[in-house]
């Protein structure tokens, strides 16, 4: 069977970062670009699964400019992944991306399990998965910490509010965006990149896929860095000095109590 | 003027406070405002609803419906958006809204800004900002090419004013739909805690790697008892077992947005601080005077966290039940 991961490319989480002088957007000079931390379950658990079912392979799918955005394909087919697509594109909103998805893994001929991580650290937007499932007339389900695949249905636990947890069954083909803790990814093998780097990563142009232009709907603009914070007061004193002063600033200067 | 439509959220017949946000922030924009509840409990707020700001409120009773399922939820809201033909969606950035808007925008080919924490409505036009990187910096969503705009607010973001019980709200019942689920939701496993999700907590008292050992948590946990606050963790004592994912607060955790934070024991790596500096106030409490955190903080104790969140506890306690 054919499993296709969804990834994307993002800067590393130690990134400071900058805002350009329009405002449009972040300053990308000296990124280190990563690939996604919830890509990394879902590699591994695409992985898996494909080594749990003789004759299976693994499709790692990304949109984004091409130039750097192999590099992360690199990193998911030196963990294992079979195949490569790449889409060529620059400043696609959520829902153009997963129309592309969509698209991509049509012509392909389908999937049985879709993976991707959870949402990308970058916009935060949890969006993309749903919207692909969407698209490809499947079901799908999010932050999901367990999958069990039976040759038929899928079997994953999502993680809700407070701790609890769903059990759900979905019919195949189906989208599971990967939470942490679903497994613990691989660190890639050095055989694992000797032969990722001779891959051929196939390559698509976005405008060869005919998505109109009209289905960017959101526009990102006014990047603005958090406001300053003032300078810490430090609290001096004993123990119980420190902590019957800090509750009077709480109460009194701060009035959250 | 165009229609609002909110999506309410109720727990055992009680509107949720994220939902009563939105209901307000609505109605304030000069908008009809259309609220939409399902399952068995959703007659129980249609007053509560109307109080809050909401014109009219869409209900589909249906026990169908009091567990989510995306592509049963997915139908259903679609009905309702054909039927009302709102221009503006808004919802709770909560674990159902994040998960169930983007389907419908899809549905709709609609745009949906996910996760934001300022609104601002004009006519049927609507901006939204939300944290990027998570938290790291700000962006303005625009929404472009689309007559329906859905925007996914964080809980806590917006003021509420108290309930206005002279207004209500017609209450228009709907049919559920009920399309072919490939979907079955067979369990839902209760959490532990009957906290709230770190998400929509008011006050967060988080743990680091400065605490030495998991059991030493107890300690963080009467104190959030006392404050009637949420315990949050760092990917260190995540990553070390110590608690769940669940109680990560970070870049590759939760983002959160409460009144007061309160860090014990944690240094700050840069994805923390990505993760907690929207808080409004921030306590740091470390035995080490150069950690990152304190640039963070509001206020900040220099010393063993041992000797001070007990007494801390203490005092709280003092100061607040006496």
């Amino acid at each position: 069977m054919k499993i296709f991961v969804c990834i994307k490319q993002v800067p590393d989480t130690e990134t400071k970062i900058k805002i350009t002088p329009d405002q449009n957007g972040i300053d990308t000079a000296g990124i280190k670009w990563v690939l996604n931390p919830y890509d990394e379950y879902a590699v591994e658990e695409a992985v898996k699964l494909r080594d749990a079912n003789p004759g299976s392979q693994v499709w790692v799918l990304s949109v984004g400019p091409k130039a750097r955005v192999v590099e992360s394909l690199r990193t998911a087919l030196a963990m294992g992944s079979d195949e490569a697509i790449v889409v060529n594109a620059e400043n696609l909103d959520n829902y153009s991306t997963a129309k592309a998805l969509a698209e991509v893994i049509k012509a392909e001929g389908g999937a049985k399990v879709i993976f991707s991580g959870k949402l990308a650290i970058d916009d935060n937007a949890s969006s993309v998965s749903q919207m692909l499932a969407e698209f490809l007339n499947v079901p799908h389900t999010t932050v999901v910490s367990k999958f069990a695949f039976n040759g038929e249905n899928v079997v994953v636990e999502r993680d809700v509010e407070g701790g609890a947890k769903e059990v759900v069954q979905m019919m195949t083909p189906a989208v599971v965006a990967a939470n942490k803790g679903l497994n613990m990814p691989r660190y890639a093998s050095l055989p694992g990149i000797m032969k990722a780097k001779k891959k051929v990563i196939k390559e698509i142009e976005f405008s060869s896929l005919n998505i109109p232009a009209s289905d960017i709907k959101v526009k990102y603009t006014n990047f603005a860095l958090p406001a300053e914070k003032p300078a810490v007061k430090i609290i001096a004193g004993d123990a119980s000095a420190q902590a019957a002063e800090l509750v009077k600033l709480l109460r009194d200067e701060a009035k959250v109590l | 003027m165009g229609k609002v439509l909110v999506f309410a959220e109720q727990t055992n017949g009680k509107l949720k406070r994220s939902s009563i946000e939105l209901l307000q922030a609505a109605a304030k924009s000069g908008n009809t405002v259309a609220a939409v509840v399902f399952g068995s409990h959703a007659g129980d707020v249609t007053a509560a609803a109307g109080h809050n700001g909401a014109n009219e409120v869409h209900v589909v009773k249906d026990a169908s419906l009091d567990s989510y399922n995306p592509e049963l939820f997915t139908a259903n809201i679609a009905a309702i958006i054909e039927k009302v033909q709102p221009s503006i969606i808004l919802a709770s950035a909560s674990s159902t809204g994040k998960d169930l808007f983007p389907r419908v925008a899809a549905r709709l080919g609609a745009g949906v800004a996910s996760d934001c924490t300022e609104l601002n409505i004009s006519g049927d036009s609507v901006t939204a900002t939300k944290p990027m990187y998570s938290g790291k910096c700000f962006a303005k969503a625009n929404f472009e090419n689309t007559n329906l705009k859905i925007v996914l607010m964080r809980a806590n973001q917006l003021p509420v004013a108290a309930a206005d019980t002279s207004k209500s709200a017609n209450v228009v019942e709907q049919a559920v739909v009920k399309p072919d689920l490939k979907t079955l939701i067979k369990e839902i496993v209760k959490g532990t805690s009957e906290k709230l999700d770190l998400t929509e907590a008011n006050i967060i008292v988080s743990g680091g790697r400065g605490l030495k050992e998991a059991a030493n948590f107890k300690m963080l946990n009467d104190l959030a008892d006392v404050l009637g606050a949420t315990v949050g963790a760092s990917r260190a004592v995540v990553d070390a077992g110590w608690v769940g994912h669940g109680m990560q607060v970070g870049q590759t955790g939760k983002t959160v947005a409460p009144s007061l934070y309160i860090a014990v024991g944690i240094s700050g790596a840069i994805q923390h601080l990505a993760g907690m500096s929207g808080s409004k106030v921030i306590v740091a409490i470390n035995n080490d005077p150069n950690a990152p955190i304190f640039q963070k903080a509001t206020y900040g104790i220099v010393g063993d966290a041992f000797e001070i969140v007990p007494k801390l506890t203490e005092e709280f306690k003092k100061a607040l039940h006496h």
